[in-house]
């Protein structure tokens, strides 16, 4: 199960706790991650990625295990603690704004 | 007995006022979608308890908001806007093309008839239409494609079109306004378009009275009447007997004729309301006094309504969208500021009240008048 840690605002809009999980076929990539994701909550596409070009929103990052994945290829397979549940994938809000 | 249900949107929120046909006592919900900004809720006049509402925020972009019980619960629906076609390019503040981007639904105007039917005016400019509860939108290509794209510029606040009205006679007429492009015109349900700015003059643009790249702030008409309109552009109130055809101007003895909102009167076609500003680069009420003029004349001649609205050290702005009418026996007139504060009058404007006052700045109200 890959867990998935929403920023505030979307928990909201989707109506769910601080972490989602899902279920997701190898390889696990952010971008299977995020197909995922929004096939449970529909509620959520356009909000995380562009509607149309399908990039990540500009004030949003992506991180997990210390690490920042938000410039790494959505094709890229993600960490194994990610990948093994040990770890969430984490969607950020940027402290810019507000 | 009747009521009204107001329904207030702001930077960081949306409220829903409610009171009885006396409109003394209110009740206030909210916030809804606390910490998103909500630039405009608006009801189906073919079934009030259906409203739509534009939930956006820079790190998550938009969200549509449907609720079929007039408030109390909502769902999110389709989000996705996609200009048809070939996107194009307008001109960036610095005069240089800029390819035109979605960012925001500016203006929801359902359909007259229908509540599955919804008009959504969006930034950068263009309408989109919903006819299945807003589940889909579908770009109205013909307004962006009209050939004078490339000459429309943003105003300060973005290329947003933000008004739209249906003409109730006419169901194949719409009006439009876009800042900073003008007025336009549609005769076949909105496949094609025509600027409507003759008349307009306005000395930020090269040609003062070009066909287009006017900032027009807001338009407003009284059903019974829709080829009379009415306009607030950037500075000057100018009307129009003729569906917009042509323009004059009627700002009158307005200490100052910049603003952003004009409303009519529900049951006098002849009476305006408008909120003066000092000037363009000074958002604020003259004199620090917040004062609403109205012209039962139609226009050029204004008496300042004062009555309950703050008279000293107030410096608030009313934006475009953040005025509305109900449609009781006696008219109710309602404004919102970016101070947070909800005036309402019963009685057309003679005698104000902040039925609510400490809101996040207000970016529009819309009147519902319930049975």
């Amino acid at each position: 199960m890959i867990r998935v840690a929403l920023p505030y605002h979307l928990r909201r809009l989707a109506d769910v706790g601080s972490e989602v999980t899902l279920n997701v076929a190898p390889p696990v990539t952010q971008r299977a991650v995020l197909d995922a994701l929004e096939e449970r909550y529909p509620m959520l596409r356009g909000t995380i990625r562009d509607h149309t070009s399908g990039k990540r929103r500009a004030f949003l990052r992506f991180f997990a295990c210390e690490q920042d994945l938000s410039l790494d290829s959505p094709d890229t397979p993600l960490p194994e603690a990610v990948v093994s549940g040990a770890e969430p994938f984490c969607i950020i809000g940027a402290i810019a704004g507000g | 007995m009747s009521g009204v249900r107001v329904l207030v949107g702001t930077r960081k929120g949306a409220f829903i006022l409610t009171s009885d046909g006396k409109r003394e006592k209110w009740e206030v919900s909210g916030p809804h979608f606390g910490g998103w900004e909500i630039y405009h809720i608006n009801g189906s006049p073919a079934d009030p308890n259906r409203l739509y509402a534009s939930q956006s925020s820079g790190w998550f972009g938009q969200i549509i908001q449907r609720s079929d019980d007039g408030g109390k619960t909502w769902e999110a629906v389709g989000n996705e806007f996609a200009y048809e076609g070939e996107t194009g390019t307008h001109q960036w503040y610095d005069g240089t093309p800029h390819p035109w981007e979605f960012k925001r639904v500016w203006h929801f105007e359902p359909s007259l008839i229908d509540p599955d039917t919804v008009y959504a005016g969006v930034e950068d400019a263009a309408l989109f239409k919903s006819t299945d509860g807003g589940k889909s939108w579908q770009e109205l290509p013909g307004l962006r494609q009209h050939g004078s794209g490339p000459r429309w510029q943003p105003g300060a606040g973005g290329m947003c079109l933000h008004t739209i009205m249906l003409d109730p006679s006419n169901p194949e007429r719409i009006y439009i306004a876009i800042s900073a492009a003008g007025a336009f015109r549609s005769d076949d349900g909105g496949q094609t378009w025509k600027p409507i700015n003759r008349g307009l003059k306005s000395e930020y643009i090269p040609d003062p009275d070009a066909e287009v790249g006017h900032c027009v702030h807001r338009i407003a008409m009284h059903p019974s009447r829709p080829n009379v309109l009415f306009m607030q552009k950037h500075w000057d109130i100018m009307r129009s007997d003729d569906a917009g055809d042509t323009w004059r101007e009627v700002s009158g003895n307005l200490p100052t004729d910049f603003g952003f909102p004009i409303a009519v009167h529900a049951h006098e076609p002849e009476t305006i309301y408008v909120v003066p500003i000092k000037s363009d680069s000074e958002h604020y009420p003259p004199e620090g006094k917040l004062r609403v003029y109205r012209s039962r004349s139609g226009g050029n001649e204004w008496e300042p309504l004062t009555n309950g609205l703050p008279q000293s050290n107030c410096y608030v702005n009313v934006l475009r969208d953040a005025m509305a009418v109900d449609s009781l026996d006696s008219g109710g007139i309602y404004f919102g500021t970016t101070g947070g504060q909800v005036y309402a009058s019963a009685d057309s404007g003679d005698h104000w009240t902040a039925i609510v006052r400490d809101l996040p700045p207000v970016v529009s109200v819309e009147v519902q008048t319930l049975p």
